[in-house]
């Protein structure tokens, strides 16, 4: 029914304001990611006693999680907009060697707050930059944005171990580590904090502001975009800069975690968080995507992960379950994609 | 060079033009889509641009659109020379479009394509922080659709979940809600089926009551005679012919648009 008509026969009266929103929130990506998560949880409960649902172990799994969530967030934007960034784990491991390069500079680890922001800005600016690269060579140069990250994956990968000669740095100031990367606030870690404060602001702009609509838009339907008058490659160079600084942040809050630069930890990171999103209920074709939904998302490779630990099987197994559980829900997706356009 | 048919010269010859442009050329290479081509508009009519396949419609559309800039010629709106180098252009002067492939968001809600790059903010400091009134918005997309006659049970459903009538209704009502002097609707009637063909033009006579003019470009020939108060004829680049849609046939449109000249049927 669309266009007002005499000869159509009246509508029946369709479902109330209520029931339709209802509806919608039942039948979200968020409460199926939210249930799925809770459910694995639960059987995890059960498997293990005493041992899974400890406040000991959930918090260790949140704060062990929070630097993917940093990432998670940045990638929400990016692939709202129909776009990739593979780059985020190795652009977070170049800032770890940069901030802790330039903090090494002004006393190392007898360096005082002066020295934590001076890292702090070294590891965000390093973000920065590899968001600027990524998104002007995609905008500019027009090279599909996999292959643009893909090739900065590898140039950061490289320049980290260039730097460092292969071998971890350490000297992280004290204040940083006890304060940030072991600190808490209020009785919450916290890592915790800079991963929750980062996702309520993530959220707010993708779901609240015009920014956000925009980003959904080029996402969806770029020309019709630049036909509104909304400047895309503008929008897609400042969804980059926003990638950038969460990887740069997550770097930052590694080193303080760590207090070395954890060269090697980190290689799974970037496919965890883009599982996390694409659980989250953000497509990987563009238009949609949910913060809220990543940040849960991302937990739920993290609590497998932590389960299977638990059952003693070896933890690179999660590699395996991550690689196949990411192409069956972009193909469950897929697939629902093709019957609502069809059914349209 | 055929003579020009006798051109109905429009009723109100004494009025300025909406728009009209004049000697419009533009190149693609080695083809040349439009080779002086003349068009205009009047205040509160309802014209339909006409031609055949490569005629060059497409292209002039765009050069009033502003997706195209012209390589020569002039556009003039209410007398004055404009140029036009953006859709926004077009728009700030009151011109929107219904684009043939719709241009719409399909993942968002009406609301959010008939607000897309014009989104209300909050006020205050909220919408110094960029965030949107949805309330607003939607308040206002549901009285547009009110008033235009636009029935769509689920207004916070997203387009992509919509019928081609409905998408249609919706590019249509965006249009219509923002343009102050002109709409320019790209083959409106394509996808559409019968009944659904007859409600766009019980839309495009909504429009011409409200004191806007519509550009219909088309080839459904019945659905021009329907609603169209006159009809100029584009063929190969330039324009051949003017008629009131009351003084002529289809017969005499076909003609015109194809080459034969109008005298050798007539």
């Amino acid at each position: 029914m669309s266009l007002s008509s005499p000869q159509k026969p009246a509508l029946p009266s369709g479902p109330s304001p209520l029931m339709l929103t209802l509806r919608r929130l039942a039948g979200s990506q968020a409460m199926l990611t939210t249930g799925t998560l809770l459910v694995v949880m639960a059987i995890f409960s059960v498997l293990f006693p005493g041992k899974f649902a400890t406040v000991y172990n959930i918090q260790t799994l949140v704060v062990d999680y929070s630097g993917i969530v940093l990432l998670g967030v940045g990638l929400t934007f990016i692939m709202t907009s129909a776009r990739f960034d593979l780059s985020v784990g190795a652009v977070l491991v170049l800032s770890c060697v940069l901030g802790a390069k330039a903090m090494g500079v002004v006393g190392g680890s007898d360096g005082g707050w002066g020295a934590v922001l001076v890292g702090l800005v070294a590891c965000l600016a390093t973000g920065l930059l590899a968001g600027l690269v990524n998104g002007y060579l995609i905008v500019k140069a027009r090279v599909p944005s996999i292959i643009v990250t893909l090739g900065t994956l590898s140039v950061a990968q490289g320049a980290a171990y260039v730097v460092t000669g292969g071998v971890d740095l350490y000297g992280v100031p004290k204040p940083m580590l006890d304060a940030i990367g072991q600190g808490r606030l209020l009785g919450l870690p916290v890592p915790v904090i800079v991963a929750a404060l980062a996702v309520l602001i993530g959220a707010f702009v993708l779901s609240q502001t015009r920014f956000g609509q925009y980003a959904c838009a080029i996402g969806s339907n770029a020309e019709a975009a630049r036909r509104a008058g909304i400047n895309v490659d503008r929008v897609a160079i400042m969804l980059y800069l926003i990638s950038g600084v969460g990887a740069g942040l997550a770097g930052f809050m590694s080193l303080a975690r760590f207090g070395s630069t954890t060269l090697a930890a980190h290689q799974g990171d970037n496919l965890t968080a883009l599982l996390g999103v694409v659980l989250g209920g953000t497509s990987l074709f563009g238009g949609t995507g949910t913060v809220i939904g990543t940040a849960v998302g991302v937990f739920i490779p993290g609590v497998l992960s932590n389960g299977l630990v638990m059952m003693q099987v070896l933890p690179y197994w999660q590699y395996i379950i991550v690689g196949i559980v990411l192409i069956g829900v972009v193909y469950i997706d897929l697939v629902k994609r093709r019957g609502r356009t069809e059914g349209g | 060079m055929n003579p020009l048919p006798p051109s109905v010269a429009p009723h109100h010859t004494s009025q300025v033009p909406l728009l009209e442009t004049r000697g419009i050329t533009k190149r693609y290479g080695q083809v040349e889509a439009l080779r002086g081509a003349d068009f205009s508009v009047y205040p509160n009519e309802v014209v339909a641009l006409l031609g055949d396949n490569g005629a060059g419609k497409s292209t002039l559309v765009k050069a009033i659109t502003g997706t195209i800039v012209p390589d020569e010629g002039q556009v003039y709106f209410e007398g004055r020379p404009v140029r036009m180098a953006s859709p926004v252009d077009a728009r700030n002067l009151g011109i929107e479009t219904v684009f043939q492939d719709l241009a719409l968001v399909p993942d968002m809600d009406p609301s959010g394509n008939l607000f897309l790059g014009r989104e209300i903010l909050r006020p205050g400091f909220l919408g110094r922080l960029g965030m949107l009134d949805r309330k607003a918005m939607q308040e206002r997309t549901t009285e547009a659709f009110e008033r235009l006659g636009v029935r769509i049970q689920d207004t916070q459903a997203k387009v992509i979940g919509m019928s081609g009538g409905q998408r249609q209704g919706v590019a249509v009502a965006r249009a219509m809600v923002w343009a102050s002097k002109m709409v320019l609707m790209d083959e409106p009637t394509a996808a559409l089926g019968v009944v659904q063909a007859r409600n766009v033009n019980d839309l495009i006579l909504r429009v011409k009551a409200s004191g806007v003019s519509v550009v219909l470009v088309s080839h459904n020939m019945q659905h021009v005679f329907e609603v169209a108060d006159r009809i100029e004829i584009l063929r190969l680049g330039k324009r051949v012919a003017q008629f009131r849609t009351a003084d002529t046939t289809i017969e005499e449109v076909v003609s015109a648009m194809t080459g034969l000249t109008v005298q050798g049927v007539a």
